[in-house]
């Protein structure tokens, strides 16, 4: 059973985002990191890039295909985790510590969209 | 969507199924780089039952596989197995395959199981000689047991002396009290041997297989048999070798028998041989950082040069690396090119394309 932490944010493309004020960590769920197996590289966005509501900003490489992360919210990159560049399999570890990127968010009502932990407890099941 | 017979068995051992060529096969057990090291250090059970098997006899049977076959038929003895293609007249590949010699009026050829039934027709089409064809695919099981350890584990269920199934030969073998035909090939660059047997015996020789091989021996799905015959420079049909991919391309002009016999696509390659091929299947590694994949464009000062055919991040080696149709000379060793990986071009460059050495037992 995968694992999904209370009192975060999550999307019906498995990615998590818990807020810390005008920021957001995001991440991909446990769920997501079971799915793809072994994590062979993440390809990081860059500190300031901006990112969009449901757009890319990552591809997470499992040994056998790439996957897109999609960006649960719009805002601008203040953070890359750079320890995944050297050590991916971070995500398969523990994928609500290991976040990929900290953004400072640009509209928060955008969060009103996002899953509760039940919700997403539900679409996984 | 078929089913193999040991289907149960994988649902049992917790794998994960997708649909390969309309079969429900495990892709993962455990971890694919568990399963990979598993084949390379000790040894893998794998259920390749999936894979067609056509039946070829009659007083012509060797003129005839020899007609639609690019290796030499007539060189085999019996009890042989040979690697090779089938081609179109273009010299394009119909499929490749293992031919298994049982005497002169008596073949098998073993097929992909995405190709049975375009293979099953192209040679019944082509069967003009005095021999019957038929399509055993749905007969037939089968099982590879490859690794190190394999000819230790088998050994250990059968009193047949393993040793005398040299490489690429084949023998008929009581295992464990089912009747079983053997051989000594496989598709992962380790020792080891392919089984054949009914639907019935297949699911007790794969549960004793793992049972007696302990922690020596692993079931290993699709993800890791294919990086394993990646590493190894293997061909996978529909990737390094195809309709529009010929075996010279390929870089598999060693099973083709140019100056023996007369088969399908002779005329085409020798045309293609003296012309020279404008491109071929080569190895890259990766300077940038990232992942190739198959279907990737290769560039060289931005002109479009060639795609990736298969690509992975080596679990033997850790190195990224990609098999690639490239076009010359840009094929060259140590070339400079291009990988554009989802919309970046990425530094790459030309090595050799074994990227792990095989361990055959000769």
């Amino acid at each position: 059973m995968s694992k999904v932490v209370n009192g975060l944010y999550y999307t019906n493309t498995h990615e998590w985002v818990k807020v810390e004020d005008e920021f957001a960590y995001i991440g991909i769920t446990d769920y997501a990191q079971h799915s793809l197996g072994e994590i062979v590289f993440v390809e990081l966005p860059e500190e300031e890039d901006s990112v969009e509501l449901g757009v890319e900003f990552s591809a997470i490489e499992s040994v056998k295909a790439a996957s897109d992360v999609l960006s649960p919210v719009s805002g601008t990159i203040v953070l890359v985790n750079d320890d995944l560049e050297d050590s991916p399999e971070l995500i398969n570890e523990d994928p609500y510590e290991n976040w990929i990127i900290k953004v400072e968010l640009e509209d928060k009502s955008e969060l009103n969209s996002l899953l509760s932990a039940d919700e997403y407890k539900e679409i996984i099941e | 969507m078929k089913r193999t017979a040991l289907y149960d068995q994988h649902v049992t051992l917790n794998a994960k199924i997708v649909d390969f060529a309309g079969w429900e096969m495990p892709i993962v057990y455990s971890s694919i780089t568990e399963e990979h090291q598993s084949v390379r250090n000790n040894a893998g059970l794998f259920d390749v039952s999936h894979m067609g098997e056509i039946c070829i006899k009659g007083k012509e049977a060797e003129k005839f596989v020899d007609y639609i076959f690019t290796n030499d038929v007539y060189s085999m003895v019996n009890n042989q197995v040979l690697y090779g293609m089938m081609l179109y007249p273009d010299g394009g590949v119909v499929d490749d395959l293992l031919v298994y010699k049982f005497h002169k009026e008596h073949y098998l050829l073993v097929v992909n199981a995405s190709n049975v039934d375009k293979d099953y027709a192209w040679v019944t089409e082509h069967n003009t000689f005095d021999c019957t064809t038929s399509n055993e695919s749905d007969n037939f099981s089968e099982i590879a047991l490859q690794g190190p350890k394999a000819e230790a584990i088998l050994q250990k269920l059968t009193s047949f002396d393993l040793a005398t199934i040299t490489f690429f030969t084949h023998q008929n073998v009581n295992i464990d009290g089912h009747m079983c035909l053997v051989s000594r090939t496989g598709y992962t660059g380790e020792d080891g041997f392919e089984i054949y047997s009914t639907s019935f015996d297949i699911v007790e020789l794969w549960q004793r297989i793992l049972e007696v091989g302990k922690e020596d021996v692993l079931p290993i799905g699709l993800g890791a048999r294919d990086t394993l015959r990646f590493e190894v420079n293997l061909p996978l049909y529909g990737h390094e070798m195809s309709e529009s991919i010929n075996p010279l391309e390929a870089g598999y002009g060693f099973w083709v028998a140019l100056e023996a016999g007369d088969f399908i696509g002779k005329d085409a390659l020798r045309k293609v041989k003296e012309a020279g091929t404008k491109r071929r299947v080569c190895g890259l590694t990766l300077i940038d950082k990232g992942i190739m994949r198959e279907g990737y464009e290769v560039y060289h000062n931005n002109q479009l040069v060639g795609h990736v055919t298969t690509g992975y991040k080596a679990p033997s080696t850790d190195q990224v690396v990609a098999l690639a149709i490239v076009d010359k000379p840009y094929d060259k060793l140590g070339t400079e090119l291009e990988v554009d990986i989802r919309g970046k071009r990425k530094k790459a460059v030309v090595i050799k394309k074994k990227f792990y050495s095989k361990n055959y037992k000769k």
